[in-house]
C-alpha cells in the first residue's frame, strides 16, 4: 500500500438474509465453514440478497469521503466492514493505522455510572490506556460541555449530552481513519459546528468517512463522495455530482398535485406550464379561467419549493405593487417569472390566483408540478444570483 | 504517522494463516486485560447500585439452594447418607462449589448478551468480555468464601491440610463450567433456546451430581455418578477442603485436561464466530 492511501476497498460484497430463521442458520453454517478452514458459498442462498455488491474505493490521509444513499443502501454495512465488525463475503479491505468509529454514539455507556466513570470505560473500549485517558480527561470534559453533570449518572443525560460525550471521547483517541455514521445529526447546531471544527483540525493526519443524509453537510465537509443504491456504487468521485446522483435516486420523495381547488362559480386550471428552466431562464405558465363576474383586482402568487421542503422563492404580484384585471367569461392568463438563478435541482411549484377584494382563491394549486431547474450546483441556499466582477484596479 | 500494522479483512477463514491467527489471539488476550478489568469494575459498581440489599444477593443463591436439603435431611424425610462432616456444612460446601460452576457456565453467554450493543458497534479485543465475566465469577466466589468460613466457624470445623488445593479444584470447576458455556455461545447468541435451557439443565444436573449427597456406593445412582464427568470435579474439590481423603483424583486430572483442550477450541470457535454472529444480530 502506498504511503498516502490508508483505506483501500477492493470489490467488497456482503450478503444478508431476509428471513430471520434462515439467517441464523446461515450464520452457524458460515461459522462452521470458517472452523473447518473452508470457504463459504460465493453465491446467494435462498432468501439472501447482496446488501453490498462489488464496492471499491481508496482514501488517502487528509481526504474525507461522504457516503450517501437512501435507507438500506448499504452505508452502515460498509462502515461495519471497514471497522472489522463483520467480514466481507467477497473482496478485500486494507487499512493502515488506528481506526476510530462512531457507528453509534454512547455504545458502552452504562446508564447507572457517572459521566466520568463512563469516560474511562468508553475510552478503554476504544483502545486508550488509563494514562492516556487521565491526560485527556480535562479536554474531553471541556469539549463535551457537561462539567456540571460529569459526576451524575449518564441515564439522566439528554441524548444531546450523550452524543457530545461520545464524540469527545472518540475523537480524543486521534484515529488515522475515522468512521462517522450519522452521529452528528443529534447534537444542536452550535455543537455540530464545534464538531466540524474539531474534524477539520484532525483532518490533516486522518481520513474520514462520513455518512449523512444531509447533502449540504456532505458538500461542506467532504472532498469525495460515494453514492450507494441497493448496495451498488452509483457514483464515486466529485461531491457535487454525487449529490446530484443521490437526488436522482431519491426522486420519489418529491410529491406533486397534492391539492388543487378554485372558488365557487369559477372554473380554473393550469393550461400550460414549463417543466424545465435553463440557468437564468424564465418560468412561464398559463391559467384557463371561466369567471361568473368581473374581478377588478386579482393577484397571482408563485412559490418554488426546494428538495428540503422549504420555499426557494415567493413571487407575488401584490408585493410587487400591481394587480390583474380579469373580465367575466372565459379567458387565458399567461404569466412568467424570472430570470431564475437557482441551485440546480427539482422544485415543486405552487400557483395561486386570488381575488384581492375578498381574499378568496380563484385558483389554488399546491405543489402541482415539478420543474427541473438547471443551474450551479453549490451550497445550501437555492438562490444563486449572478456575481459579476466590475473591475480590478491596481492600488498604489 | 504512528507505527501501525496493516489491517486486512478478507472472506477467507483466518485459520488459513494459523501463525497469524495464534499471534492475534495472544495479542488480543494481552490487550484485553485492562479493558476487562475496567468492564468488571463497571459491572461491579453498577450491579448493586440500584439495589437495597446489595451484596446480599451474592450470598442468597447457595443459601437458598442448600437450606431446603438441610431441612429435609434434619427432619429425616430424605436421608442423604453418611457425610464426613455435619450435613449442613457438607451441603453448603457442595452448593458453593456448584453455584460457582453454574456462574462460570452462564458467564460467557450472559456477558456477551449484555454487551450486544457494544459488540455490534465497536471493535475492541473481544476477549475482554469473556475475561470480565471470569473476573465476576471469581469475585462472587471470593465473597461466598466468607459464607464458607462462617459455616466452618459455626460448626467448629478445621479445614483439611490439603485445603490450599481446594483453590486448584475451584480453578478446574470454573474452567470446566466456562468451557461448556463458551462452546455454547456461537449457538446460544443466535438461538435463545440455549439461554432458556441453561437454568433447567443446571438444576437437573445438580441433582445428578453428588453436590448435596455423598457419592452413592451402589445402585443406579452409583452408575450415574461414575459416568458423570462432574463427579470427580465436585468431590475432589470438596474432599481437598474437608477431609483430605481424595477418591477421584484420576478422574479429576482427566476432566481438567479435557477442559483445557476444549477451552482452547472454544476460544478459536468464539473468535471465528463473532463476525458472523454480529452480522446476523444486526444493530
Amino acid at each position: 500500500m502506498s504511503a498516502d492511501i490508508i483505506v483501500r476497498v477492493e470489490g467488497v460484497s456482503k450478503k444478508f438474509c431476509r428471513d430471520l430463521k434462515r439467517s441464523l442458520w446461515y450464520g452457524l453454517k458460515d461459522t462452521a465453514a470458517d472452523l473447518l478452514g473452508g470457504h463459504s458459498s460465493n453465491g446467494l442462498r435462498p432468501d439472501e440478497f447482496w446488501a453490498l455488491d462489488g464496492v471499491s474505493l481508496e482514501l488517502a490521509r487528509g481526504e474525507c469521503l461522504g457516503l450517501i444513499g437512501r435507507n438500506g443502501a448499504g452505508k452502515t454495512t460498509l462502515l461495519k466492514m471497514l471497522n472489522g465488525l463483520i467480514k466481507p463475503d467477497k473482496g478485500r479491505i486494507e487499512l493502515a493505522g488506528r481506526v476510530g468509529a462512531l457507528i453509534s454514539l454512547g455504545a458502552g455507556f452504562n446508564p447507572i455510572l457517572t459521566g466520568r466513570e463512563n469516560i474511562y470505560v468508553n475510552g478503554s473500549v476504544l483502545g486508550l490506556t488509563t494514562k492516556e485517558i487521565d491526560s485527556k480527561l480535562a479536554e474531553i470534559i471541556a469539549f463535551s460541555e457537561i462539567d456540571d453533570f460529569i459526576d451524575t449518572p449518564v441515564q439522566s443525560y439528554s441524548t444531546g449530552m450523550q452524543v457530545r460525550l461520545g464524540f469527545a471521547v472518540a475523537t480524543a483517541m486521534q484515529p488515522d481513519v475515522l468512521l462517522l455514521d450519522e452521529v452528528l445529526a443529534v447534537g444542536d447546531a452550535a455543537f455540530r459546528a464545534k464538531c466540524y471544527e474539531r474534524l477539520a483540525r484532525i483532518r490533516d493526519r486522518a481520513a474520514f468517512i462520513l455518512v449523512s443524509h444531509d447533502t449540504d453537510q456532505i458538500a461542506r465537509v467532504c472532498s469525495k463522495a460515494l453514492v450507494l443504491d441497493h448496495g451498488r456504487e452509483r457514483h464515486l468521485g466529485e461531491v457535487e455530482e454525487g449529490i446530484r446522483v443521490y437526488h436522482d435516486i431519491s426522486r420519489p420523495r418529491h410529491h406533486t398535485s397534492s391539492f388543487e381547488q378554485s372558488a365557487e362559480g369559477t372554473i380554473a386550471s393550469i393550461a400550460s406550464c414549463d417543466d424545465t428552466v435553463a440557468d437564468g431562464g424564465q418560468f412561464t405558465f398559463s391559467i384557463s379561467l371561466e369567471l361568473p363576474a368581473l374581478v377588478s383586482v386579482a393577484d397571482v402568487r408563485v412559490v418554488f419549493w426546494g428538495d428540503d421542503g422549504l420555499p426557494a422563492f415567493d413571487a407575488y404580484t401584490r408585493t410587487q405593487g400591481y394587480s390583474l384585471r380579469l373580465e367575466e367569461g372565459t379567458s387565458k392568463v399567461t404569466l412568467t417569472v424570472g430570470p431564475l438563478t437557482l441551485k440546480r435541482g427539482r422544485y415543486a411549484v405552487s400557483i395561486a390566483m386570488l381575488n384581492r377584494s375578498n381574499n378568496l382563491h380563484l385558483y389554488w394549486g399546491d405543489r402541482i408540478r415539478t420543474v427541473e431547474v438547471d443551474g450551479p450546483m453549490t451550497g445550501a441556499v437555492p438562490y444563486t444570483p449572478p456575481l459579476t466582477c466590475l473591475s480590478i484596479t491596481a492600488e498604489p | 504517522m504512528r507505527d501501525h500494522p496493516l489491517t486486512v479483512y478478507t472472506p477467507e477463514s483466518p485459520l488459513r494463516q494459523p501463525a497469524k491467527f495464534v499471534r492475534d489471539m495472544i495479542a488480543d488476550l494481552l490487550a484485553s486485560r485492562e479493558l476487562a478489568w475496567r468492564l468488571f469494575l463497571r459491572d461491579l459498581s453498577a450491579q448493586y447500585r440500584n439495589s437495597v440489599l446489595g451484596y446480599v444477593w451474592v450470598f442468597l443463591p447457595p443459601l437458598v439452594a442448600s437450606l431446603p436439603f438441610v431441612y429435609l435431611n434434619s427432619t429425616g424425610v430424605v436421608r442423604m447418607g453418611e457425610t464426613p462432616i455435619p450435613y449442613a456444612a457438607y451441603a453448603m460446601v457442595g452448593t458453593i462449589i456448584w453455584q460457582t460452576f453454574v456462574d462460570a457456565l452462564n458467564s460467557p453467554l450472559r456477558t456477551l448478551n449484555a454487551a450486544r450493543s457494544m459488540l455490534t458497534r465497536i471493535n475492541f479485543p473481544r476477549e475482554a468480555i469473556l475475561l470480565s465475566g471470569l473476573m465476576q465469577v471469581g469475585f462472587t466466589f471470593l465473597v461466598r468464601l466468607v459464607l464458607l468460613i462462617a459455616v466452618f466457624g459455626a460448626f467448629a470445623l478445621e479445614p483439611a491440610a490439603t485445603a490450599p488445593l481446594f483453590f486448584v479444584g475451584m480453578l478446574s470447576v470454573v474452567g470446566t463450567g466456562f468451557m461448556i458455556g463458551l462452546l455454547l455461545t456461537p449457538v446460544g447468541m443466535l438461538y435463545s433456546d440455549v439461554s432458556h435451557s441453561l437454568p433447567i439443565a443446571s438444576t437437573f444436573l445438580m441433582l445428578l451430581t453428588p453436590v448435596l449427597y455423598p457419592v452413592p456406593a451402589s445402585g443406579f445412582g452409583a452408575i450415574v455418578s461414575a459416568l458423570n464427568p462432574l463427579t470427580p470435579l465436585v468431590t475432589t474439590t470438596r474432599d481437598w477442603l474437608t477431609t483430605g481423603h481424595v477418591a477421584h483424583l484420576g478422574g479429576f486430572i482427566l476432566v481438567s485436561a479435557v477442559t483445557v483442550t476444549f477451552l482452547v477450541f472454544g476460544w478459536v470457535a468464539y473468535r471465528l464466530a463473532l463476525p458472523h454472529l454480529i452480522a446476523r444480530l444486526g444493530n
